[in-house]
């Protein structure tokens, strides 16, 4: 989530062309840690019944669309798929210029008495995490909320941690972790970390 | 982003589209059970009305409260402008509260421009005499993209007394920016000469509302505002409404998917007939809805930033 990547803190800040790049994670190992979550999802939760995966914009929603997809070819359960858009619950809104706000789209059923799994690209901060906890209270009650991130690459600010991770990346703060999906993106899929120095 | 929004020409194409795109993400909100937000938390918006308002003043009111800002209304009647305060005056007193927003609707056309020196916080032109009305343009442009689709080539036509309509100017200037072509319509005594070519260069004017009606995707019913009429502009209601009212034949020349608009409080029987006000092609109770939601996306793109 772009959240992970531009704001905390402001220092982080890269210039147009970064000194060093290195790609963490390929089209191929993307799509396995997908089917790996998938699984995972499917373990730890009995079959998935009574799930719903909400993706946060922009990046959780392909990825929350992808996991859903993945959990259908596995065990043909159809796991319905929504969008939390969290940016009028951010806390950093006064920090920055105006944000466009993205769309929330709750699967038919709602929330309420579910469980709820959130996804997300980034886990940096974790203050959208918290954000996204909020708004969720705003649109029902779920009977729990599990969270699923691609990437976590530390630097907590908040005490979150997440149930399914696709790859835990040590990272110096201010190094940055670039995702980028064929669905938003264009192009092929691919996490990279962008540091100042090699 | 903008500061102040004080007529619909300070909006790009972009700027007005984001707006329209932010208000219908809040109008989905509207749906919730619970529909408050605490975006703008800690904020203040003061409706500093010194004209009679229903409907935009609760609107504000709504919307900002939504947003969890916290409202201050101040009409003049009751205030210490009925004691002779001037609006430099009531405006720095409303500075030294630390209003972050100011919603003024005032009877002379300009005070929102003047307030916007005198205040740090931002001005949202709430009505401003015979000049601008800019978040009813934005309301009534999310009420015809919400209802047709889409703005750009869309035919509307604004109907009645433009001379003293704020609404009739900033509709034009907002809807021409996003690629409607306008027409204004009325007797000659109430479309200003040049009135088209000053607001911009696609606008047309007719004196022959039958000849407009089959063409028109949209019909905007103006209020006959005869609280600032000195003159008489038509020999009498009568004959107005025989003319340039909407009745039922007229209604029937529009083309099947063609809507009906009024921005309230409608004179019945004068430019609008009871039966086409409450017939489905009429959106005047969705536009009010849609008020609430077109202010939440214009007080959140002024204060939901960096100040």
């Amino acid at each position: 989530m772009a959240y992970s990547q531009a704001a905390h803190p402001p220092s982080t800040a890269l210039p147009d062309v970064p000194a060093s790049e290195k790609v963490i994670l390929s089209a191929a190992d993307i799509q396995r840690v997908v089917d790996r979550i998938a699984h995972q999802i499917l373990e730890k939760t009995s079959g998935a019944t009574g799930t719903v995966l909400l993706g946060i914009p922009t990046r959780g929603v392909p990825l929350a669309r992808r996991l859903a997809a993945r959990i259908h070819a596995f065990e043909g359960i159809d796991v319905p798929v929504g969008a939390l858009d969290i940016t009028l619950y951010r806390d950093d809104l006064r920090l920055q210029a105006t944000r466009a706000i993205g769309k929330t789209e709750l699967p038919g059923g709602g929330i309420d008495g579910r469980r709820v799994i959130l996804v997300d690209d980034v886990l940096y901060s974790g203050r959208t995490v918290r954000a996204a906890l909020d708004a969720l209270n705003d649109v029902g009650r779920p009977s729990s909320v599990q969270l699923a991130v691609l990437v976590d690459r530390g630097h907590r600010q908040l005490p979150i941690r997440a149930d399914y991770v696709g790859k835990n990346i040590p990272t110096a703060l201010a190094e940055k972790v670039r995702v980028r999906l064929a669905e938003c993106d264009g192009g092929t899929d691919e996490v990279k970390l962008l540091g100042r120095t090699a | 982003m903008i500061r102040h929004l004080l007529s619909a020409a300070d909006l790009d194409a972009e700027t007005a589209t984001l707006i329209l795109d932010t208000a219908a993400e809040m109008a989905a909100l509207a749906g919730r059970e619970v529909k408050k937000l605490p975006t703008l938390r800690g904020r203040t918006v003061v409706n500093l009305f010194y004209e009679d308002s229903t409907r935009t003043r609760i609107s504000f009111e709504a919307a900002a409260k939504r947003l969890s800002a916290d409202v201050i209304n101040f009409s003049a009647k009751g205030s210490s402008v009925s004691k002779g305060e001037s609006l430099k005056d009531t405006a720095l007193t409303l500075q030294a509260m630390g209003a972050d927003a100011v919603v003024i609707r005032h009877p002379a056309s300009g005070a929102p421009h003047r307030l916007s020196s005198w205040v740090d916080g931002s001005v949202v032109n709430a009505g401003d005499g015979t000049h601008e009305h800019p978040t009813q343009a934005l309301l009534d442009a999310y009420t015809m993209r919400a209802r047709l689709g889409r703005l750009d080539g869309l035919n509307v036509a604004i109907v009645g007394d433009v001379l003293h309509s704020r609404v009739a100017r900033s509709n034009v200037l907002l809807l021409s920016t996003l690629g409607a072509n306008v027409t204004l319509v009325g007797p000659p005594t109430l479309i200003p000469v040049d009135i088209a070519a000053a607001l911009s260069k696609t606008t047309r004017v007719s004196y022959d509302l039958d000849s407009v009606l089959p063409d028109a995707d949209v019909v905007m019913m103006l209020r006959v505002q005869t609280e600032r009429m000195q003159d008489s502009y038509f020999p009498s209601a009568r004959e107005y409404a025989r003319r340039y009212g909407l009745d039922v034949p007229r209604m029937r020349k529009l083309p099947e998917h063609a809507i009906v608009m009024h921005p309230g409080p409608m004179n019945r029987g004068m430019e609008i007939a009871p039966e086409v006000a409450d017939s489905p092609r009429s959106t005047i109770v969705e536009q009010v809805a849609n008020g609430v939601s077109a202010r939440m996306a214009v007080l959140y793109l002024l204060l939901g930033g960096k100040a």
